[in-house]
């Protein structure tokens, strides 16, 4: 079998804009939660969220020009801007910017989104009641499609290859990851440009999912103590946006040219709860069976496995997943390490899998497990460690990620250092 | 120049991030001034809005340039 690795980055997220400035922010226990100011929320049980900050593009912050023209950016949604930042800065970063035409033809996109243009879709909707259908953008419509990423990507850098797109609620990212790598370890492609965005902080999105009673909604006053997965006083998830996007390239052929290899996917695994629309199975089978599958394809055992990104969204569902992985680690449990990043960047939907796919990498490079803040009161005595409040210096040579998403669709991804 | 051809201007240089001097009699939307298909519509529409006027799709598709447009729209106001 081909072995496909990652050789770029490229992030957008509540911390900052850029992956190095996100990573080191996140190892210092930083939250990106704070009131809402892209709308007036006032009237919603929740007000606060994780937004991405906006800025003049120094100090991390996203500065929308940088990325696209404004006559571009007036097209379409920010999730599509999000994860146009995202995708050049990966590409950047891998170096792969191909003339030739062979190699273009080599290359291809998935980037996908959980919901989309959701923004856009409610504000034409009032737009058509309001001003009547002559009034609706031609743009509308190329502004708001999940796959639009992967076909701006596409014509930006002429990349000829696979164009395809993920949508799997919270699991997108994870899953375009590990279709993308099954893409150039079947010969599809060469290169694969993958991952997720989101841009669902508007008031439709705040509204939709407080109506499921998912969101966190009782700490206003001091909203980076919200997102708090596996603290007894957790409440919901807080809503994050932004885009994570990597560089996935055949081993030989980022080899053969000098390529930075960040990581291996090692291995991928997939499943389905066949249980409930919005919440897991009490005994955590989905989640359970994807990780072992992930892990069976790596060909590694629990006891390889030195750190764990979880899924943990500081819901009810956390202790669910964690006494998921505990019962698939074994014995092992009390040697890894595991955490959940979004407590500093609460929940980005259908970007959470890439971005959290980038931090197993990142944790993997520099041997350091990001914190879990917030986790003052375990809600259960975990086996695993949870790196409560402060990152972990230690061995990871191989690290997994989890997402799981509405409708029961699991993706667990095994990333490991690169041997020979 | 007329206050509807300076109007005009403003909508082409704002919604296709052209400089003014561009935008003169002659200048094709799509062959001088960067836009396609979606982006003329997307004129049309600006127009209509600007103007308060309603332009048909067979009369859109004669508008290629800015002197058609401004053209148009002095005969429909």
């Amino acid at each position: 079998m081909r072995r496909v690795v990652v050789t770029g980055l490229g992030m957008v997220s509540p911390l900052a804009c850029g992956v190095d400035e996100t990573w080191s922010r996140l190892l210092e226990g930083q939250s990106g939660a704070g009131p809402i100011t892209k709308f007036d929320a006032s009237h919603l049980a929740t007000t606060y969220a994780c937004e991405v900050p906006l800025g003049d593009g120094s100090g991390g912050t996203f500065n929308p020009d940088d990325w696209m023209a404004p006559k571009d950016r007036r097209k379409v949604d920010d999730f599509i801007l999000y994860g146009m930042a995202a995708a050049e800065q990966a590409v950047t970063d891998a170096g792969w910017t191909p003339e030739d035409e062979a190699d273009r033809l080599r290359t291809g996109v998935m980037i996908g989104s959980g919901i989309g243009g959701l923004s856009s879709i409610a504000d034409t909707a009032v737009l058509l009641k309001e001003k009547g259908p002559r009034r609706v953008s031609p743009f509308f419509i190329p502004g708001s499609l999940i796959n639009l990423i992967s076909g701006q990507v596409s014509i930006r850098y002429g990349f000829k290859g696979p164009n395809h797109a993920v949508v799997t609620a919270c699991s997108t990212g994870a899953h375009a990851i590990g279709d993308a790598a099954r893409l150039i370890q079947w010969g599809d492609a060469e290169v694969m440009i993958a991952g997720g965005a989101e841009a669902a902080i508007c008031e439709i999105g705040i509204a939709g999912f407080n109506a499921c009673k998912a969101l966190s909604t009782k700490r206003p006053d001091d909203p980076q103590k919200a997102s708090r997965p596996y603290d007894a006083d957790r409440d919901g998830f807080v809503m994050g946006e932004g885009a994570g996007v990597v560089v996935l390239e055949e081993y030989e052929h980022a080899k053969a040219r000098g390529a930075k290899i960040y990581a291996e996917v090692l291995g991928y695994g997939l499943s389905g709860d066949a249980y409930h629309i919005t919440a897991p199975s009490e005994d955590g089978d989905g989640g359970f069976r994807s990780m072992q599958a992930a892990l069976e394809r790596a060909g590694v055992d629990p006891k390889d496995i030195d750190y764990i990104n979880a899924h943990g969204t500081s819901t009810m569902a956390d202790t669910i997943e964690l006494g998921a992985v505990e019962r698939l680690m074994g014995d092992a449990a009390s040697g890894a390490t595991m955490s959940s990043t979004k407590s500093s960047i609460g929940h980005l939907l259908g970007a959470a899998g890439a971005v959290e796919a980038i931090f197993c990498i990142l944790a993997i490079r520099d041997q350091v497990a990001p914190p879990t803040i917030n986790l003052d009161n375990p809600a259960v005595e975990p086996v695993l460690d949870l790196a409560p409040n402060a990152k972990r210096a230690r061995k990871i040579d191989v690290a997994l990620s989890n997402s799981f998403g509405f409708g029961g669709t699991n993706a667990s991804l095994v990333l490991g250092k690169v041997s020979d | 120049m007329s206050d509807i051809a300076d109007r005009v201007k403003k909508i082409v240089v704002e919604h296709l991030s052209v400089e003014e001097e561009k935008v003169t009699e002659n200048a094709s939307f799509i062959d001088d001034l960067g836009a396609d298909s979606l982006d003329t519509v997307e004129l049309v529409m600006a127009f209509e809005e600007e103007f308060g006027i309603e332009i048909p799709d067979d009369a859109a598709e004669t508008i290629q340039t800015f002197g058609d447009a401004v053209k148009f729209i002095k005969e429909a106001s």
